[in-house]
């Protein structure tokens, strides 16, 4: 009888070409990478000076996102010269190496992670590697995808492979119905502050369970991309049929026949029923409320009917530490209602919330409201093709009339590598992913949550319950 | 890639958790298209303030110039996978970092890089912080091929391990892209069956 496997499992052995050690290190073939101007550079650096080829060009996408204005009317100059540098050297190698690139001002420009899926890149049964820690994201779409840095880009681009090591499986299942007014934010949000920061360190976490199932492959991406904030090197979840759904007739699928022997193929992803995982992680969705995090690591979180935390109530020394550091960097006292802390800047954006789904739903919170008077509230498509559906359907308009800014596409003030950098001081109420000292500017303080969050927040100039505005209340 | 054998030197602390790679290298110092000058770049805002050397942040103070290893809090290294933060701690001349736990880009980073990542017990580790935390007994000797870290202050030596495909890398400084196009072959008849049975892959 054969030994009961785990989908990364499948996918991994479906994936190696030799075997380096007895200790699961493995010469791993790659499908996919997408490649960003800012981590790529140096590789490509690194092939010029060896003379290598780039092994396969027509597995790779190369998009501007990160540097890039996303300024309303924009042109292709970068807000900077060192920017700017990377965008020409970005469509040195494009050109160079024959690799397909989505320039600035192309239509297809966007976010990697939203537009790689948007494309139909990425499909169940493959494993993608590339230059930017949120790849997990494609996990959602039954690829076992995980980030590299630009050492492995290099060795990747050249080779078609990586020296790969498998990693432990995490089973983390969610079941039930989640309460009224929870998206799949506050969702992966609980699991991280459950498991702690590098809680899935060295694993690859497969989501299960029949809540995110019942959730649209978008708000799967959320979870996906955003358990790399717990350490997950890797991330999967078995395709169903809304999976197939999504993927069919995108520019990238195969179609006709090819298409049925694929989606064939693809219902046959899944971890035999008798699996072992090295870890399992439950959750009841019914218990999970909208989180906000009060801390810098994504892991210092709280729920909105809850107060920022006191310090001497943590029993090992160094988080007491790490929470007292957090706490004088984000300028709160212990004891503060979450649902009171004042902010100066709302921005709903980045590859963890920023597609269609996530952008009418903060639209619907909006509906009919202003936000707060000393408020600056930023809305950031995660694609220029998500924008312009959003045009179309009208949301970009209730954003506007709201009060936001309807900006152009990128990764923005996620990082503020761009011009949208916060000011010291400044507090954000954000749908992003990471809440580091710094992330969104020097001195700048980063409060994560999801969109509709971002949107209630914006409105009342203060972090606030979203289910009283979902309730009509 | 620089050859680790053996490495003397003075070890710092930096104990808290969860230090992620937009500490070590702030957004501001990615806008290069080569590794060059980034050891301003590393743990910039902790170094400077206002232009000027910190005198709180460790690496400041008397007793750690020269500094070559650091004794760091778990995940050390997380969040992005800016490869810059390794490029910097080695241009800041750091050769190894010893901790209980790492990242997994941030590790595979590292010994991309030559630099030795050493994972101890929480013990060892508190241990090993003690005596990097006084600048007068702080000086450890790593001798990669012994797996040892010898503490100048006390004699001690300690044991670590280490995969032995990662210390084979990291001794002889290998390249991997070589390495692996020796397999170029295999991996090519790989594709070729990889592609019949998926060629929607392709
Ligand atoms: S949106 Fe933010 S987290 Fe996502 S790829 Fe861009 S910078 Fe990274």
């Amino acid at each position: 009888m054969k030994t009961p496997r785990t989908l990364y499992d499948k996918i991994i052995d479906a994936h190696t070409v030799r075997t380096l050690d007895d200790k699961g290190l493995i010469l791993l073939y790659v499908d996919r990478t997408i490649l960003n101007e800012y981590t790529s550079p140096q590789a490509f650096t690194g092939l010029r000076k060896a003379g290598r080829k780039v092994w396969n060009p027509k597995a790779a996408l190369m998009v501007v996102d990160h540097v890039n204005s996303t300024a309303a009317h924009r042109t292709d100059r970068m807000p900077d010269a060192g920017g700017q540098r990377q965008v020409e050297y970005f469509a040195e190698n494009a050109r160079d190496f024959g690799i397909e690139l989505f320039d600035i001002l192309d239509k297809r420009q966007g976010i990697e992670h939203v537009v790689a899926p948007e494309q139909g890149l990425v499909m169940p049964g493959m494993v993608v590697a590339a230059g930017d820690s949120h790849t997990t994201t494609y996990g959602a779409l039954g690829a076992v995808a995980f980030g590299i840095g630009t050492s492995d880009i290099e060795h990747y681009l050249a080779t078609q492979t990586l020296v790969y090591r498998r990693l432990k499986t995490m089973r983390v299942s969610v079941t039930g119905p989640p309460a009224v007014g929870i998206t799949s934010k506050d969702i992966v949000m609980e699991v991280i502050r459950r498991i702690g920061a590098d809680g899935a360190t060295g694993y690859a976490v497969e989501f299960a369970g029949d809540t995110l199932y019942a959730m649209s492959v978008e708000a799967r991406m959320t979870v996906c991309t955003m358990i790399v904030e717990a350490g997950a090197r890797g991330a999967v979840m078995a395709p169903d049929e809304k999976v197939i759904a999504y993927i069919r007739g995108r520019p990238r699928a195969p179609r006709g026949a090819m298409w049925e022997s694929a989606v064939e193929s693809w219902h046959l992803l899944k971890s035999d029923a008798d699996a072992r995982f090295d870890r399992e992680l439950k959750i009841d969705a019914a218990d999970v409320a909208p989180m906000v995090t009060w801390g810098t690591s994504p892991d210092q979180a709280a729920t909105i009917t809850d107060v920022v935390p006191h310090p001497e109530t943590q029993v090992d020394v160094t988080r007491r530490k790490a929470d007292l550091r957090a706490l004088e960097y984000m300028g709160l006292m212990p004891g503060t209602p979450i649902a009171s802390i004042p902010i100066s800047h709302a921005f709903i954006g980045s590859c963890t919330n920023s597609r269609i789904e996530d952008l009418r739903d903060a639209a619907q919170v909006l509906d009919g409201r202003k936000v707060a008077q000393n408020v600056r509230a930023i809305v950031v498509p995660g694609s220029t093709q998500v924008r312009t559906q959003a045009e179309t359907e009208g949301i970009s308009q209730k954003f506007i009339d709201a009060g936001f800014e309807w900006r152009q596409s990128g990764c923005s003030m996620c990082l503020a590598m761009n011009d949208d950098v916060l000011k010291p001081g400044d507090r954000c109420a954000s749908s992003t992913n990471r809440n580091f000292e710094g992330r969104q500017g020097a001195g700048a303080r980063t409060h994560l949550m999801s969109p509709a969050m971002v949107a209630a927040a914006a409105v009342e100039g203060h972090i606030t319950d979203v289910r009283k505005f979902r309730s009509g209340a | 890639m620089e050859p680790f054998h053996t490495v003397t030197g003075p070890a710092a602390p930096l104990l808290a958790p969860n230090i992620d790679t937009d500490i070590i290298m702030p957004k501001t110092f990615l806008k290069g298209v080569d590794r060059e000058g980034l050891d301003v770049g590393a743990f910039n805002l902790l170094r400077f303030a206002d232009g000027k050397p910190n005198p709180d942040f460790v690496l400041n103070k008397p007793g750690y110039e020269g500094c070559r290893f650091l004794v760091v809090g778990p995940n050390f290294g997380c969040g992005s996978s800016r490869e810059h933060a390794v490029w910097g701690l080695s241009q800041l001349g750091i050769r190894a970092l010893i901790g209980t736990t790492f990242a997994g880009i941030f590790n595979d980073n590292c010994k991309n890089n030559g630099l030795l990542t050493i994972v101890l017990p929480p013990e060892t580790v508190a241990m090993l912080a003690h005596y990097a935390s006084n600048p007068e007994r702080n000086t450890f000797t790593i001798d990669l091929a012994q797996q040892t870290i010898f503490l100048d202050a006390t004699s001690e030596e300690i044991m670590f391990d280490i995969d032995a495909t990662r210390k084979d890398m990291l001794i002889k400084g290998l390249d991997p892209v070589g390495v692996t196009l020796e397999h170029a072959d295999e991996i090519r008849a790989f594709e070729a069956l990889h592609k019949e049975n998926q060629p929607w892959f392709f």
